[in-house]
Formats: structure tokens, sequence, C-alpha cells
């Protein structure tokens, strides 16, 4: 897939004030095992939403501080694409509560895209696309993950691992960016290396899915309606068909290592991300990393370490790599432009709300508790 | 492939020493042996003899010769 004169023209981020610190995350497991997992990881803190905060708030946290700072005219957004497995209802779709929350326009068009771990170039894929065939000036795309929510603190295997974020990017049209190119892929025969079974309609919502029981020969505690991931199969799964995917798409862009001015990897664990680079024969310092700080943030993981990482890095021309793999199994590899793309500071969330009180926005809440009036008119 | 050298390049990925380790040594069994290593050996059987394995054929593979005889045939 091939782009041209689209991109990224500026970048936000938020994410939860409270800081979770891995070595002393020992409620359910003794000390040595813990820092054994932590270092092998290499994920020392990460950030946890609180009950009130939800994927949804991080991203119009990031949202609001991206508008602010870049002074857009909100009625020339009109498109907003939110990314998450995290939504905070299962209907409506989130975006649709976004595009009311952040006061865009009604022409805004608004949809979720529900992927995992390599979602933010997905995403990027549908966006870029409609801004070349339509009219579209300014684009959103909204990305956050609450994936503290969605794994057992009793399950070691996941327990150490995830983060909570949430970003916000705007794309728009200009002839000074240059090609992109995006490779997307999907494999649904590994559907079960990583997985919630519980509570969507297969396996609905009951007392046997929220029944939490011992999994494994380990002790590993969690429900079904907790995730699972099989790390192992996960890691065999991405040393075979990342590096592949990689140099598959530098072929077609035409570059090669040294035309790549920074390799952004999702940020899974550090163990395969060192394996990763060693095994490409990569440059360390052309890859930026955030694993330490914010652990496993799904598809949020790539813009965050972009946000977090390479503010003041992106002044000119830049071409980045973009690698992200996961639940699905998807995996992703963009070779991107980015020119002079603005990054700002990134901002904290407390109980729902941006931290910063010039970020927060008035609205009409959205649960009007007048849920059972005109019942009849569903 | 060189059993010594293989039973080297298994103890550097578990972390341990090589001495004690034989063709014959069932790897589970060992203090060592934990769900970090399996990921650590697969990488080292990735890396240095470019040879991948599902979970479930590494589960039938018992013994340091097992593996080694595995990697022998899929190379």
């Amino acid at each position: 897939m091939k782009f041209h004169g689209v991109g990224i023209t500026a970048m936000a981020a938020a994410v939860p004030s409270r800081v979770i610190e891995n070595l002393k995350y020992t409620e359910f497991f003794p000390k040595d095992q813990v820092k054994e997992v932590v270092e092998k990881v290499g994920i020392y803190e990460r950030r946890f939403a609180d009950e009130q905060t939800c994927s949804s708030d991080l991203c119009f946290a990031a949202a609001q501080k991206l508008i602010l700072d870049n002074q857009i005219n909100r009625d020339e957004i009109d498109l907003l694409v939110f990314v998450s497995q995290t939504q905070d209802y299962r209907m409506p779709a989130t975006s649709i509560t976004l595009q009311h929350r952040l006061g865009l326009g009604k022409h805004c068009v608004s949809f979720d895209l529900n992927l995992g771990c390599s979602a933010f170039i997905y995403g990027m894929s549908v966006v870029y696309s409609m801004m070349q065939s339509g009219n579209i000036r300014k684009a959103l795309i909204l990305d956050g993950e609450t994936r503290s929510k969605v794994y057992s603190p009793r399950d070691r295997r996941s327990a150490f691992i995830f983060g909570d974020a949430g970003v916000a990017a705007l794309v728009e049209r200009d002839e000074k960016f240059d090609e992109t190119t995006l490779s997307l892929n999907s494999d649904g025969s590994r559907a079960d290396l990583i997985m919630i079974k519980g509570g969507g309609y297969r396996h609905m919502s009951s007392t046997e899915t929220l029944r939490e029981r011992v999994v494994d020969e380990y002790g590993n505690i969690r429900s079904d309606e907790q995730g699972y991931m099989r790390g192992g199969d996960v890691f065999n799964f991405v040393i075979r068909e990342i590096p592949r995917d990689i140099k598959k798409t530098m072929a077609e862009a035409g570059v090669s290592n040294e035309n790549i001015d920074y390799f952004c990897f999702h940020q899974a664990n550090n163990f395969i991300n060192a394996y990763i680079a060693k095994k490409m024969k990569l440059d360390v310092d052309k890859i930026p990393h955030t694993i330490e700080k914010y652990g496993n943030t799904s598809s949020v993981s790539v813009p965050l370490t972009i946000v977090s990482e390479l503010k003041g890095k992106l002044d000119g021309k830049k071409t980045l790599m973009l690698s992200a793999f996961g639940v699905g199994m998807t995996w992703a590899t963009g070779i991107v432009s980015f020119v002079n793309t603005k990054i700002s500071n990134i901002v904290e969330v407390e109980n729902g709300l941006p931290v910063d009180e010039c970020l927060r926005r008035e609205y009409t809440p959205i649960e009007t508790g007048l849920e059972d009036i005109d019942s009849q008119s569903d | 492939m060189e059993m010594n050298e293989f039973i080297e390049k298994f103890a550097e990925a578990v972390d341990m020493d090589a001495a004690g380790l034989t063709p014959e040594t069932e790897f589970r069994a060992l203090d060592e042996w934990d769900s970090l290593s399996y990921l650590s050996v697969i990488a080292m059987m990735d890396e240095e003899y470019e040879c991948q394995i599902e979970t479930a054929e590494f589960k039938q593979l018992k013994t340091l010769a097992a593996l080694a005889e595995f990697i022998e045939t899929h190379k």
C-alpha cells in the first residue's frame, strides 16, 4: 500500500498519573521471582488507569492537548478513528462519544477500529486511504488502551507486562510528505495465541466466565473474562514473521537501513525487541524505546514511543520505520514520511479527567440516566 | 552438529554451568529451567541454527539429545 502527499502533522499523548513500580508489584508473587521476570522483560514502570479512567479519557486528554497546542479549528476535523480493544461500551462505538466530547461537527465521520498491537498502522492505512480519495480536511487517529484492566494480576505470564496510555495523531494532506509504504498482514489460524475468551457473544458473560481458577501447572490464576497470552508461541511467531515483513516492506519502499532515521518497534517486551534488533543487525541508537517506563501499551506503544522519545528530533524530512505485531495475529510494517511533525508534551489523566485543568472541556453527559424512558423507540 | 558445542550454547541460554549436562539430561528437571528459559532456548535455536520450533513440538522433546536431533532434522 503506497501513499503520497499525506502524513501525520502533529501528535500528543496522555498517560494515567498512577505509576506502578514493577519491582514492588509483589502482592501475589515472591520478590525474587518478580525480579527475575522484570529483568527479563525489561519493564520497570507502568501506568495504570484508575476506575474512572477509560481509554477514551486518555485519548480525550491527548486530543485536547493536540488541538490546543496546534490551534486546530475543530470544525475542520472531518474524520475521527478511535483505535482500541478496551472501548467504553459494547455500543455505541466510543469514537462517536469522543466526537461529542471533543466538540467536533456532526459532519465528522467517526468509527472504531477493533484491533490489537498492530492497530495504529492499520489506523494509518484507513485514514491515509480516506484522505487520498475524499475531500477530508483534517483527520484524527485516537488510539487508546487500558490493558491493565484486561489481564489478571495473578497470572505471571501477563501480570508484569501491560500498561495504559492514549495518543492523538493529526493527519493532513500536504505535498511536503514523501511516499509512505504500509504492509498489513493477518493470520487467524493463530487467533488463540492471545485471547479474552469470555464476555463476547460466543461465550457470553456468566458466573462461569467470571470464575477465577488455576489455569496451569505453574499455579497462575485468571478468569475467562481476562486475557491470556501464550508467550512462547508469540515469540516464535514474531521471530519468524517480523524480520521478514520488515525486509519485504523496505525493499518495496526502496530503502535500506541507512535511509531510516528511526526504527520504532511495538514495545512488547525488551526480550523480544532486543532479539529482533540483534537479529536484523540494527543500529541501537536509531531504536527509541519506552518499554522500561510505560510497559506494553498494545497499539499505543508505537505512537507513544514517538511522542515520548522523538520530540525535537522530527525537524525537517525524516523517514521512520514502524513495526508492530500482536493479537489476531496481525502484524504491520510502515516506512513512513514525517516532515516537521509537531510533538506535544505528554499529559496525565486522573479520575477520568486531564490533570491540567486547561485541557478539560464541558459537555452534556453521555449517560443521562434516562434509559428506561421511551423504551418502545429503541 | 557437535553435541558439546550445543550443550555449551544451551547452558549459556539458560544461564547455567555446562558442567554436569549430558545428552541424556532431561532439561525440564533442571533447577534453572522455567518458562523464561524456554524463550531463551528457542531464541538460541533460531539464532545459532536458524531452526524454529512450535510449542507443541517442543513439549514432545525431553532430553538435550532430542533437542539436538530436532535441530538436525529441521534446519
